[in-house]
């Protein structure tokens, strides 16, 4: 019999997300997809899913859910408490949990996002391919609210153990690896050494569609309107306020704003892990 | 055409209009040229997921704009979009064109439009046919709610709705047509590069 999740507490924003949607951005959807992509792989692997299986993912605070059969689940990504009816399990290791029994994540004791992988993994329906959450256009399940039910598939494989280093704590700091273009000519000579010399801040306003920065304003060469034109992940726009936005997986397909360079596909886990108040420097990738 | 590499497996396509990348668009598509998401816009084609960018900028290097664009825009049938024109900025875009509202009624049914691209939401349609007239302005105050349906104007396009958001179009009308539907193989009924008219009902 298929086991469900019963939500108790869906703590401030916790979706859905597996690899994403893609081949659907010229109508408009975005990719949407776990924000950093590796810890929700590891989570899967953990409990013996494939890498497009659907798994949880938390944001700063943490989720409480009951279980309607046996199962086991792991948690990766942003460290935090786990626990099984109050009694503390290890984090990033498959732990089982008995029908009837309440798993408890805590709040990120650093970084934001956390990823809850299930045996069978989480069976929300598809859409255009995904079972994605996308906060922008609203394609996907809804996010989780108090009393919802998400049924879990059925499991196909067998737990792995741990064997990549976790990560107990992010750097206030970072450096991001960027690669410039394709609208460097829409900024001043020195663009690039500017955008690299300069430390930016992440602020709150920071959600699963970008992550704002504050800084020192990146002068634009002039302030033309930049016709609409298509947007990937990773991408640094510039609006007319001159202070970047790192666009994530929930962003928009088009964008009238100059992109001045891309983060490099491998530091966007990072950039997933950002919390407002942390610092960043961008380098020449 | 200017070709910009995107990151390391995007490349941005830039020609001089918004017939020359619906041109690009097309065939692109024709040609199954390899990649993730192919993505028109205004006056851009963005491949994204490339496996192989040498290969496609060697590729796109060959093409003739002059050659595509003898071409004519668009492909399939022309769908119809049965449209009431009762929309609150119909009389507003009548005085911006100096025309009456059922002039701007007559020439908007017709006209056959192109879907150039989608974006701002799933299924919302850029609608390229109304060439030689003047650019109609977004609202200074964009309306907070805008009904699925509505048919509006901005700039040269045409747009229709397909789900309540906040918006800046005039808007001129509204249709029932089903515009958008996650279930159907192709969820947007006006995906880029479809034929449209829209046709006055009461």
């Amino acid at each position: 019999m298929t086991a469900w999740l019963t939500v108790l507490e869906p703590g401030p924003l916790t979706t859905v997300q597996d690899l994403g949607r893609r081949g659907f951005a010229h109508l408009g959807v975005p990719r949407s997809g776990a924000l950093d992509l590796a810890a929700a792989r590891y989570a899967n692997r953990l409990v013996g899913n494939p890498p497009d299986a659907a798994v949880l993912e938390t944001t700063l605070g943490g989720v409480e859910l009951a279980v309607s059969g046996a199962t086991t689940f792991a948690v990766t990504g942003a460290p935090a408490s786990v626990a099984v009816e109050g009694r503390p399990r290890p984090f990033a290791e498959p732990v089982r949990v008995a029908a009837g029994e309440t798993l408890t994540v805590g709040p990120a004791l650093s970084g934001v996002r956390s990823y809850l992988a299930f045996a069978g993994g989480v069976d929300a329906p598809r859409v255009l391919g995904s079972r994605s959450t996308d906060t922008l256009s609203g394609l996907g399940p809804p996010r989780l609210t108090a009393g919802s039910r998400l049924p879990l598939g059925e499991p196909v494989g067998t737990p792995q153990g741990a064997d990549v280093p976790v990560v107990l704590r992010y750097p206030e700091t970072i450096r991001i690896g960027v690669v410039p273009g394709p609208r460097l000519d829409w900024f001043g000579e020195d663009a690039l050494s500017h955008l690299t010399s300069t430390p930016y801040t992440v602020t709150p306003r920071s959600n699963r569609v970008g992550v704002r920065l504050e800084g020192p304003p990146l002068p634009r060469r002039d302030t033309a309107e930049l016709p609409s034109e298509g947007l990937v992940l990773g991408a640094i726009q510039v609006p007319a306020s001159g202070k970047p936005l790192v666009f994530l997986n929930d962003h928009p397909t088009t964008g009238g704003y100059p992109v001045v360079g891309v983060v490099a596909s491998e530091h966007l886990a990072r950039c997933a892990q950002l919390r407002p108040g942390n610092q960043i420097r961008f380098v020449h990738a | 055409m200017r070709l910009m590499r995107v990151g390391v497996d995007s490349l941005l396509v830039e020609v001089s209009d918004t017939a020359e990348a619906m041109r690009v668009y097309d065939e692109a598509l024709r040609q199954e040229l390899d990649a993730a998401d192919v993505v028109p816009a205004a006056r851009t084609v963005l491949f994204a997921g490339v496996p192989d960018l040498a290969r496609l900028e060697k590729e796109l290097s060959t093409w003739e704009l002059g050659e595509l664009t003898a071409k004519p825009p668009g492909q399939g049938p022309v769908v119809e979009v049965p449209t009431v024109y009762d929309g609150p900025d119909l009389e507003a875009v009548a005085r911006h064109w100096d025309m009456s509202a059922r002039e701007v009624i007559d020439l908007h049914t017709s006209r056959e439009m192109v879907v150039a691209f989608c974006g701002f939401a799933p299924g919302f349609a850029y609608c390229t046919g109304l060439d030689g007239l003047e650019p109609v302005p977004r609202l200074d105050e964009p309306r907070t709610r805008v009904p699925t349906g509505s048919v509006g104007l901005a700039d040269i396009f045409t747009g229709v709705y397909p789900s309540p958001s906040p918006g800046g179009w005039q808007l001129i009308g509204r249709t029932d047509l089903e515009l958008w539907d996650e279930s159907r193989e192709q969820p947007a009924t006006l995906a880029p590069g479809t034929r449209l008219r829209f046709v006055e009902v009461r």
